[in-house]
């Protein structure tokens, strides 16, 4: 008789238990496919295509779905895939040199106006519409809407874009990092006496 | 001329990581004093070990890690460990004892986890546990108090104790000389049935709170104590939390059951008690950091200690409690992070993203 | 007269060094040669120019204009000439140069055309406003905030606080001024007074400055017994001596007990805050319309063989005052620029006076020997103690070092009001606040980055969009194109059944279909329109033709229905006369379209040769630098003889076929 009793015990537990996670998986379900999103909130949206892949988006997706290495993105560098590995719960790899080298210094395409025959070619290239001109007339750069992606630059026929480091201003320069242990943080000026060389 | 660019501010109060160590050894002499006086020359050789130990092993792993050594050492921070295990451990331990634990306390506790700055836990309490764990009988075995700085024990005797090959050899030498401290024999006893009147009987409980000598001890310590918060060295949140935690669950036994409970003031000057915490639980690279923070994190390890104490297998509990303790800073730091300026209620918990 | 004073959080005692400076009175400098006057010397927008290089300039004229509501105008100090408006090293602890407008003195001090007002209490708030505005007045304790923003706060305003405290060691100037000026100080208060309407006026003083206290008690006495109607009088508080009871939210913690939210301004509790200099310089404006063109300087450091306080025109190079002050400046270790605490270090002593500068320190390493290296935080928790913003430094200092942005705000690192107090304390010699100055610049980096990518993400995602769409259109395009062609072919075919069908067919109808094929495409694109035109005359030709000849066989036959078709000829050549005259009209259409095109044609031809002759111009000059890129890459990498004569012809041919395009331009490698 117990046996039975245990039975049923156990089978009215499992009853139970089942139709509460069936009603949270259905009444908390996660909608979407977040996981896409966050991987492409980490991405730099450079859009630069270097991973192989036409656009950010499209990385975030395979590195979703079809397990794509984490390390393909030149422009995140080691700061995006010590996100990703922590995001995706995978180790921290080197970036694969393969794709590009990590730049140091952000920098934004620039067209030397005067050399450009408004061809149009970087206009089409531009995956974020940063640049504009129309036929036969001179192009510009929005500097502030450029990601820097490189990609207008192999279209043009005659080499008049260049990719330029953005220049530090005083409104967006920032403090360095103090050297840390050890080390003291002072920077020496050499300073020469206008008044006593003349 | 050459102008020099560096960030405010431009002035700064004399003050160093290596005069903080050095107050903090001053701190302790009371407290050395004390102990050479009841327990005889063995603390002197114990410290003198240790420190040398301490400072081979610093500049051994220094050297390891390609760090500069001279810089590192002259914090005193490896001297500060070295002293303050020195002072936990019985006085005629055998000398690979205080070797032993000093080493363990420099690489283990201290260097593998980064040097100073970064070690999570007390690196004079992990040497102190893991001597405890592994060789509970040496580590048990102290020298009734006596008194005019050893004289009956003497130094060559003393020397002997602590440098012969093995304990063993010297058997009857040894036990004619050692003792249980009081509060292990006020243990035994209890566990024995006894009640706590034979703190009137026994010569062990001789002094005039808790045991002969011990009372003496602790109060040199608190005096060095007093003199740390007085220089600002530490807060008075620990200490008080601790002793506040100890002294109230053992106030609440003893009145409840006062046969089965020795009374607060034997607690607190019974042990480690004043070293604890005053010089061990302060330590703040390991505790907590907010005021509130540190009274929480005092105020536990006393709880912890009495009931180490009291119900655990440990006479003294010091360093059990300091590390479990140190477990929980960052927890606690989390939860008692004070309110800043210009804000309703102070944060909790750690960051969220995009907060 | 004692008030209730409230304390806030930490606070440090640095030694005070402010006695060297105090003994001698305000005095004043020569005339320099050269003003240096930078565009941004206040938070927020630089100005706009108004001047060009030679322009001649009056005392007090308005050289910069203020650009946005958080802005301030320029104003001539002394009357020259402008010789330059470029590049100057500025007061920036960066050391990156900044616009500044160059002006010779002419010595004549000559001031342009300035309205004082003899009665404020006549104007109304606004127009004071405004007056404040015009004289370029922003916060001189060291921020710069644009004054007439704090006064023109929307909200209601309770308290009006007047911040004398001059917390920062060896600063005087505002002493010095409540000594010396107490009078027109109160006179400032006032003013500010009859704007905001207040409900009380405290001035908080330290208690290290008891001349300044008792100067202003009596001037504050003075002119409430003057005007006995005033709004409210003045309440004089001596708070205690404690580093950094001057900044603004501590002062107003100390004076009313409240904390300004975080994020938020002091307006948000009804108090508005002003430093000595700000409302002695507001009162100037107002009662002897004078903009702001100097400032009390407090000249001090162990180098300074005359330290004192200075009326000094702003943008005198501080290598003029210290000249003036006797410094021997070949021995200066740190030239500071501002308080010991918070002021930073200069690199050139060619930097102005800005309307910020209330100090120079001239300094050697035994006043301010430099740090020592930084050890290990240990976590004593002294930073914490001290800290007047309640944070805990040294959580901030681990977050801000490992780069851990979202842990250190939340922490709250954008409450850090980087005064030093903690650097000062920290045992290990942590320079604390320009770690915390660091996180602070990557938050904000961080904050960029993150609006910058968000905005390429979406621009990114309309191009795709709009990619799509183009690339549906076109589809689409196709697909009706496809329809129309099938449509017509339907159409031909009806209309040769019909032909058949009529037998007798009739030129007109054959004519008429051409005029109406002819006018159908009208209403697609010009160059589409153009060939279905042209197509449509040639296929309307060929019919018409065809049709003649069917009718000359209809007529040869002699078919029975003959009558029934001549009706409808009767009928088609109505229609068609009718048809011809759409024809007659329509025919302009196309031909004005005709020419217009062949008018565009003989334009652009020309032009088109011109630009592709540009572009092959252009073409060449990059194939003659990517020869010679190779070649110099061969010649580097010692390439063999051969391949550096392939590449050298490769190089010259290239070279005369850019001479050929471009005979005019020298080739780039002759110009290297």
């Amino acid at each position: 008789m117990e046996i039975f009793i245990a039975i049923a015990a156990v089978l009215g537990m499992a009853t139970i238990f089942g139709a509460v996670l069936g009603f949270i998986a259905i009444k908390f379900r996660v909608e979407g496919n977040p996981i896409v999103d966050q991987i492409d909130s980490i991405l730099p949206q450079t859009q630069c295509g270097q991973c192989g892949y036409p656009g950010c988006r499209p990385y975030a997706e395979a590195m979703a779905n079809n397990d794509e290495a984490i390390n393909h993105c030149p422009p995140g560098g080691e700061a995006t895939i010590q996100e990703l590995a922590e995001l995706l719960g995978v180790e921290v790899i080197p970036l694969d040199q393969e794709h590009g080298e990590e730049q140091e210094l952000p920098s934004v395409a620039y067209i030397r106006e005067d050399e450009c025959i408004g061809c149009t070619k970087c206009i089409q290239a531009c995956p974020v519409d940063a640049i504009l001109g129309a036929a036969k007339l001179m192009h510009t750069v929005i500097v502030d809407e450029c990601t820097g992606c490189d990609l207008c630059v192999e279209p043009c026929p005659v080499d008049c874009i260049d990719m330029l480091p953005v220049a530090i201003e005083q409104n967006t320069w920032t403090w360095d990092k103090p050297a840390g242990v050890g080390e003291s943080s002072v920077e020496r000026i050499p300073v020469t006496n206008i008044q006593e060389a003349s | 001329m050459a102008f020099i660019s560096v960030t405010s501010p431009h002035s700064h109060r004399a003050n160093s990581t290596a005069g903080v160590m050095q107050q903090l050894l001053l701190a302790t002499l009371p407290g050395v004093l004390a102990l050479f006086w009841f327990f005889g020359w063995g603390i002197l050789v114990q410290i003198t070990l240790s420190v040398i130990t301490a400072v081979l092993c610093e500049a051994g792993i220094l050297y390891l890690r390609k760090k500069p050594i001279a810089f590192y050492l002259k914090d005193y921070s490896a001297v500060v460990t070295a002293v303050l295990l020195a002072l936990a451990i019985p006085p005629i331990a055998p000398w690979w004892i205080v070797v032993i634990g000093t080493s363990f306390a420099m690489v283990f506790a201290k260097h593998l986890y980064g040097g100073l700055g970064s070690n999570p836990f007390n690196p004079a309490m992990v040497g102190y546990a893991f001597l405890l764990i592994s060789f509970p009988l040496q580590m048990t075995t102290w020298l009734p108090s006596e008194g005019n700085f050893g004289a009956s024990t003497g130094v060559e005797n003393t020397l002997q104790l602590i440098f012969s090959s093995s304990p063993a050899d010297d058997a009857s030498n040894y036990d004619a000389f050692s003792g249980a401290t009081p509060l292990d024999e006020l243990k035994t006893q209890l566990d024995l049935d006894q009640s706590t009147d034979i703190l009137q009987q026994q010569d062990v409980f001789k002094g005039f709170i808790a045991g002969a000598g011990w009372d003496w001890v602790n109060v040199a310590f608190l005096i060095g104590g007093c003199f740390l918060i007085w220089r600002k060295i530490i807060s008075w949140h620990i200490p008080v939390g601790f002793l506040a935690g100890l002294g109230i669950l053992a106030a609440a036994f003893s009145l409840y059951q006062p046969a089965q409970y020795a009374s607060p003031l034997f607690h607190w000057f019974g042990g480690g008690c004043m070293l604890g915490a005053f010089f061990i639980a302060t330590d703040p690279v390991s505790a907590a950091t907010s005021d509130k923070g540190r009274f929480i994190y005092g105020f536990l390890i006393g709880l912890l200690i009495y009931i180490i104490r009291t119900f655990g297998g440990y006479p003294d509990a010091v360093a059990f409690a300091v590390l479990l303790l140190n477990l929980a800073a960052p927890t606690i730091d989390y939860y008692t992070q004070p309110r800043s300026y210009g804000h309703d209620k102070p944060n909790r918990g750690t960051a969220k993203k995009d907060s | 007269m004692s008030r209730n004073t409230w304390k806030f959080h930490g606070g440090i005692h640095p030694p005070q060094n402010k006695q060297q400076s105090v003994s001698a009175s305000i005095r004043q400098l020569p005339l320099p040669d050269k003003l240096i006057l930078p565009l941004q010397q206040h938070i927020g927008a630089p100005g706009k120019v108004l001047v060009s290089v030679g322009d001649r300039v009056l005392k007090g004229q308005l050289l910069a204009q203020a650009k946005g509501f958080v802005s301030a105008n320029l104003h001539a100090p002394s009357s020259g000439t402008v010789i330059d408006i470029s590049d100057q090293p500025v007061q920036h602890p960066s050391g990156l140069p900044g616009k500044c407008i160059v002006i010779e003195t002419d010595g004549k001090e000559q001031w342009c055309e300035i309205h004082p007002i003899d009665d404020y209490r006549q104007m109304d708030a606004t127009q004071l406003l405004a007056t404040i505005n015009n004289a370029g007045i922003v916060g001189m304790g060291g921020a710069g905030f644009p004054s007439h923003v704090k006064i023109g706060t929307q909200q209601t305003i309770s308290t009006l606080i007047l911040n004398a405290v001059e917390c920062e060691p060896y600063i005087t100037s505002d002493d010095l001024l409540m000594r010396e000026r107490a009078a027109e100080i109160i006179e400032g208060l006032q003013i500010l007074a009859f704007i905001l309407n207040p409900k009380e006026i405290l001035v908080g003083i330290e208690d290290n400055k008891p001349e300044a206290i008792a100067a202003m008690r009596r001037a504050a006495q003075e002119s409430t017994e003057a005007n006995p109607g005033a709004p409210c009088a003045v309440t004089i508080v001596s708070v205690p001596t404690i580093y950094p009871s001057g900044g603004e939210k501590q002062i107003i913690q100390i004076l009313t007990g409240k904390e300004v939210p975080s994020g938020g301004l002091p307006s948000d509790l009804g108090i508005v805050c002003h430093n000595t200099g700000t409302v002695h310089a507001i009162r100037n404006a107002v009662i002897e319309g004078k903009p702001l063109i100097s400032r009390i300087t407090t000249m001090t450091g162990n180098l300074v063989t005359d330290p004192g306080n200075i009326e000094v025109l702003l943008g005198t190079p501080v290598s003029h005052l210290l000249q003036h002050t006797r410094t021997s400046a070949n021995q200066i270790h740190r030239l500071i620029m501002g308080g010991p605490m918070m002021g930073f270090s200069m690199r050139s002593t060619e930097i102005p006076i800005v309307k910020t500068s209330n100090c120079i320190i001239a300094a050697d390493d035994q006043e301010f020997p430099d740090a020592p290296p930084e050890q290990p935080c240990i976590r004593c928790g002294a930073c914490a103690e001290v800290c007047p913003a309640k944070l805990l430094p040294q959580q901030l200092f681990f977050y801000s070092k490992s780069k851990e942005i979202d842990k250190a705000k939340h922490y709250n690192l954008m409450d850090c009001i980087e005064c030093g107090a903690c650097s000062f304390v920290c045992p290990s010699q942590i320079p604390l606040v320009q770690y915390f100055r660091f996180g602070k610049g990557e938050v904000r980096k961080s904050k960029i980055e993150t609006d910058k990518s968000d905005r390429a993400r979406m621009r990114f995602e309309a191009h795709q969009e709009r990619l799509e769409k183009e690339a549906a259109a076109k589809e689409e395009k196709r697909q009706q194109r496809a329809a129309a062609n099938a449509l017509k072919k339907e159409k031909q075919a009806k209309a040769k059944l019909e032909k058949e069908a009529a037998e007798a067919a009739n030129p007109s109808t054959a004519a008429s279909t051409a005029q109406e094929s002819s006018n159908e495409p009208s209403n697609n694109d010009a160059d589409e329109a153009l060939e279905t035109l042209k197509s449509n005359a040639t296929k309307a030709s060929k019919r018409y033709q065809q049709a003649k000849k069917a009718l000359q066989m209809a007529e040869k036959n002699g078919a029975d229905n003959i009558d029934k078709l001549r009706e409808k000829i009767l009928q088609l050549e109505t229609k068609a006369s009718d048809a011809k005259k759409a024809l007659k009209e329509a025919l302009p259409s196309p031909a004005k379209k005709i020419p217009a095109k062949s008018d565009a044609t003989p334009n652009n031809t020309p032009k088109e040769t011109d630009t592709s002759a540009v572009i092959a111009a252009a073409t060449a000059r990059v194939k003659v630098k990517k020869a010679q890129n190779a070649l110099m890459a061969a010649e580097a990498s010692d390439a063999s003889q051969e391949v550096l004569e392939h590449l050298s012809t490769n190089l010259n041919t290239a070279r005369t076929e850019l001479e050929q395009h471009a005979p005019s331009e020298p080739t780039t490698g002759e110009a290297q």
